[in-house]
């Protein structure tokens, strides 16, 4: 692997500006699906379509002061948000957007994702820990309880999918599924793979969507209880960081999703693989997650907690099981 | 053990169900009007404030100023001034001005007007800063019907 300096600058223009439009137009992506649910128009004012309405949010933003309340811890106050963007911008370095996209292969670039976004849970404790508001307490201690129950059944689907391709490097995993999308995770024909992997899929998607606090699971955000949660006191770019984190959250588990279940950048017919095709199941399974969170209204932290314990777990433990055994056999 | 699969299969069915109902409502075209750009039209039996009714030819009010309609307003908003007409026969409106910031839309002017003078207006834009706005001139408001007619 070559280490030129200008490989590390591509990245950083690269990612910064896939992150930064992704999160700017997801947001706008949201209102237009959550209106269209709706049955409204949604944002229309700004530019053609609305398309300028993140930027004007975005200043808006910007030119709000930031405001540290009295009696916040005022230095993990400011950093809070930024914690919460580094890690999502940090886990685009390993995801291989095609064969030739990628701007740092890794033999363990699962584990280091993995381990990247168990930081954004840091980030919205010490976010609702600084505040010190009772809300945002309550908040940040529901989102690490919900973070630790839904890791276990994430990493065990994750094991799962190690076990079928030999590989902690996602470039590897998707290189393994090339080819059509028989040869793809969930619907792998190969040992009869299909017929509990496609659960495994499902459940690493619930997980996903818990890991990064979106409706249904919203706990910590949950405004009728907790007014904002961990964002309570955050004004401004604090709370546009946050938002921004979130997005970007769901961007790199939908870019996860697809690397490890859905063949990375393969044509489903084993045609013209390319960077379009992973753009492609990137944004039906992000436009799936707007979708689920304008259609379930959201749980409560009890059942939450017991869909995970009670089903995921050990479901995705049989699955484990299961593969191995179908791995021993054929 | 049989309630745990129930429960599981049993919820992802509606969950499923769920899903569905909101993509389909995704699918069905749009039920909100953009306001500003889209004027809505007004039902038969919507109540604006009343206005006066002209003749159909001369444009002139149908009122005679007989006071009826003053008499029946429950929260006097309807205030009424007329001369003796020129030809010497009746009375000619010269002034009708509406206090609608006590209007409660009752409708009894309307329904005790017996010279078809009176009639609900479709209007239905009435913020506004000040209060002055809603003593609406009546007359003033039948010239400017007829000049846009013209």
């Amino acid at each position: 692997m070559e280490t030129s300096i200008w490989r590390a600058l591509l990245y950083l223009v690269g990612i910064m500006a896939f992150a930064g439009l992704n999160a700017a137009y997801l947001g706008w992506c949201e209102r237009k699906g959550a209106a269209r649910i709706q049955r409204r128009v949604g944002p229309t004012e700004a530019g053609w379509a609305g398309l300028a309405q993140p930027l004007a949010d975005g200043l808006k933003l910007m030119s709000k002061q930031l405001l540290v309340p009295d009696g916040v811890d005022s230095i993990i106050f400011r950093v809070a948000p930024v914690l919460a963007m580094i890690p999502a911008i940090t886990s685009m370095v390993v995801i291989p957007f095609s064969g030739g996209i990628e701007a740092r292969g890794m033999e363990l670039s699962v584990l280091l994702l993995f381990a990247l976004a168990s930081l954004s849970m840091i980030a919205i404790l010490l976010g609702g820990w600084a505040s010190g508001n009772k809300y945002a307490i309550i908040s940040s201690a529901r989102a690490v309880s919900q973070n630790l129950a839904y890791e276990i059944p994430m990493l065990l689907t994750v094991i799962t999918i190690v076990m079928i391709s030999g590989s902690m490097n996602l470039r590897e995993i998707a290189l393994d599924q090339q080819g059509g999308f028989w040869h793809w995770n969930i619907f792998r024909l190969e040992n009869g793979h299909f017929v509990i992997m496609w659960i495994s899929f499902i459940i690493f998607f619930i997980c996903s969507i818990a890991e990064t606090n979106r409706a249904p699971f919203d706990m910590t955000e949950a405004e009728s209880e907790l007014v904002a949660g961990y964002m309570t006191e955050y004004g401004s770019m604090g709370f546009g960081l946050f938002m921004m984190g979130e997005y970007l959250n769901m961007v790199v588990g939908a870019c996860l999703t697809t690397v490890l279940f859905l063949g990375g950048w393969d044509c489903p017919f084993g045609k013209t693989p390319g960077v379009w095709w992973f753009l492609i199941k990137i944004y039906i399974l992000l436009f799936t997650v707007i979708w689920i969170r304008w259609t379930y209204p959201r749980t409560q932290i009890y059942r939450l907690l017991n869909l995970s314990w009670k089903i995921l777990i050990p479901f995705s433990l049989a699955i484990l099981i299961i593969t191995a055994a179908l791995i021993k056999v054929f | 053990m049989n309630e745990y699969w129930s429960d599981i299969f049993n919820g992802s069915k509606s969950l499923i169900t769920g899903l569905l109902i909101t993509a389909r409502e995704f699918c069905k075209p749009v039920v909100t009007e953009r306001y500003p750009y889209e004027v809505p039209t007004m039902t038969p039996l919507f109540r604006g404030h009343i206005e006066l009714i002209g003749n159909e030819e001369t444009g002139q009010p149908n009122c005679v100023v007989c006071g009826l309609c003053q008499r029946a307003c429950p929260s006097t908003c309807i205030s009424l001034e007329g001369k003796k007409a020129e030809s010497g026969k009746g009375k000619v409106l010269t002034r009708y001005i509406l206090d609608f910031t006590k209007c409660s839309l009752c409708g009894a002017c309307v329904e005790s007007c017996n010279f078809n003078a009176l009639q609900f207006s479709k209007e239905y834009n009435l913020a506004s800063f000040d209060k002055n706005d809603y003593i609406i001139d009546l007359l003033k408001r039948l010239e400017d019907q007829n000049q846009c007619k013209q």
